[in-house]
């Protein structure tokens, strides 16, 4: 054992370090998708609202792993169009592939996430803000998305600790994160147990790792309140 | 159901794998959630430690690779092990029972976060009530907990019962014919992925939307006699 880690540890912090990529691209992007869609699941334009809500229950009604598949298998069913228009290069490769479908898929989670939180913050506030005369735009960006950002941090780092474990998908896609080095290298030396005990060992610690960060970022988001803050619960669990 | 090139057929195969692996997963975390609950809230602290233990590691990995160590590294592991001692086994693990075993033993834990959740809901007079009574602890636990902490965990095990339907796809890596991996076959059969992967997930979709019907109604069964709060 100590001596399949020693030999196999550089690979296996390789495919780390893009795990860590993956998750945290695919979250940066779906959290800038989330606002816009978790505004217009609040807007009064039916048509937005119906939009944002259809795309909210694809994404979070079907496994991550048929996205995937739909995204990087079924483009080629569009390649003529694909090409003419220039995307190809974009649907062939495995990478933008996987990035596209775990931002899509993040997207979903987090503006539900938004949702919750900017329906929670106290009306008062709101209304304050639009006495004070700020113009819509301002209240977002001043009032509403920090003060949705604190109440939805804890629900929202559960959501990361997901996007970070569901990136461990895209190995059936060819790519060579965590799980990706695991397969290869188990198959190559029928070290199966070795291999995905190690790609276990190295999620633990990216996850546990990410949550006390996280809960020092709550800390601190919250400090004006002289404790840890009010959260959202979620129970743990997309 | 269109036709599909002959193929919605074998589409419809798979989703019945898919429920059947779903709702045997499932009835395994309610039943091994509920034991890991019981464990935490009353056993001794070793194995209260042990608990914790489970639940931490199987919330920290994703559930591909537990489905993989269980599958290609368990056996292997076995095979090495017992060849290193002279006396080779072969063993290799059903795609079926790995499936069920792995979504099991990931479910559980999250059901027991729920339940404990759902224990820590019911107001603390209830069980004073009881003492108060002379009910003994287990009774109490069971007559007088139990039920109302069922009320509280619907939500939570309702949210595990769809994660629970979306996992299963998993299983199509390891070669199981549940909905994804006849999709897939049929998707390289006609060269139409995105007709395929696209019905598949249609069939997901309608999976959730009567499990949300489900679970409303379950909820309001399960809320009888309460009145709602409301905020």
């Amino acid at each position: 054992m100590m001596d399949f880690v020693v030999e196999n540890l550089p690979r296996f912090l390789g495919g780390a370090w893009l795990t860590i990529q993956l998750a945290a691209i695919s979250c940066g992007l779906g959290f800038l998708l989330a606002v816009p869609i978790a505004l217009a699941r609040l807007s009064r334009n039916e048509v937005l609202r119906g939009v944002a809500t259809s795309y909210i229950f694809f994404f979070r009604g079907t496994p991550l792993l048929a996205q995937l598949f739909l995204i990087y298998y079924g483009s080629g069913q569009f390649r003529p169009a694909l090409d003419a228009v220039g995307l190809w290069t974009f649907f062939r490769d495995p990478w933008f592939c996987a990035i596209l479908s775990l931002t899509l898929n993040s997207a979903a989670y987090a503006s539900e996430i938004l949702r919750g939180a900017i329906q929670a913050i106290p009306k008062g506030e709101i209304e304050a803000a639009e006495a004070l005369g700020l113009t819509r735009l301002l209240r977002l960006r001043l009032i509403v998305l920090p003060r949705a950002l604190r109440i939805g941090w804890p629900a929202y780092s559960n959501e990361v600790v997901y996007q970070i474990q569901a990136t461990s998908l895209v190995s059936i896609i060819t790519v060579l994160e965590i799980t990706g080095v695991a397969r290869t290298v188990g198959s190559r030396d029928f070290t199966f147990f070795e291999a995905f005990g190690l790609a276990a060992v190295l999620y633990l610690i990216l996850v546990y790792g990410f949550l006390y960060v996280s809960r020092r970022i709550e800390m601190r988001l919250n400090r004006h309140l002289g404790t840890s803050g009010p959260g959202l619960a979620t129970g743990g669990l997309r | 159901m269109p036709d599909l090139d002959g193929f919605g057929w074998l589409l419809i195969d798979g989703l019945k794998l898919t429920l059947f692996v779903a709702i045997a997963s499932m009835a395994g975390a309610l039943v091994f959630g509920l034991l890991a609950a019981i464990g935490k809230l009353f056993a001794p602290r070793p194995a209260r430690i042990l608990i914790d233990t489970y639940t931490t590691f199987v919330r920290g990995v994703p559930e591909l690779v537990l489905l993989l160590i269980i599958y290609y590294g368990v056996p292997t592991l076995v095979q090495n092990v017992s060849r290193d001692l002279g006396v080779p086994i072969t063993l290799s693990i059903n795609p079926f029972v790995a499936g069920i075993g792995t979504l099991t033993l990931i479910y559980a834990a999250f059901a027991c976060e729920v339940y404990r959740a759902a224990y820590a809901a019911v107001p603390v007079g209830q069980r004073e009530a009881a003492y108060a009574l002379g009910l003994s602890r287990a009774v109490t636990f069971r007559k007088v907990e139990l039920p109302q902490m069922m009320r509280y965990a619907l939500p939570g095990l309702g949210n595990v019962w769809m994660v629970v339907v979306k996992a299963t796809a998993l299983i199509s890596i390891i070669q199981l014919p549940e909905l994804m991996r006849n999709a897939d076959i049929a998707a390289r059969s006609t060269r139409q992925p995105f007709t395929f992967f696209f019905a598949a997930c249609l069939l997901y979709l309608a999976i959730t939307a009567i499990s949300m019907w489900g679970q409303g109604r379950l909820e309001r069964w399960a809320a009888r006699g309460t009145t709602e709060s409301r905020a």
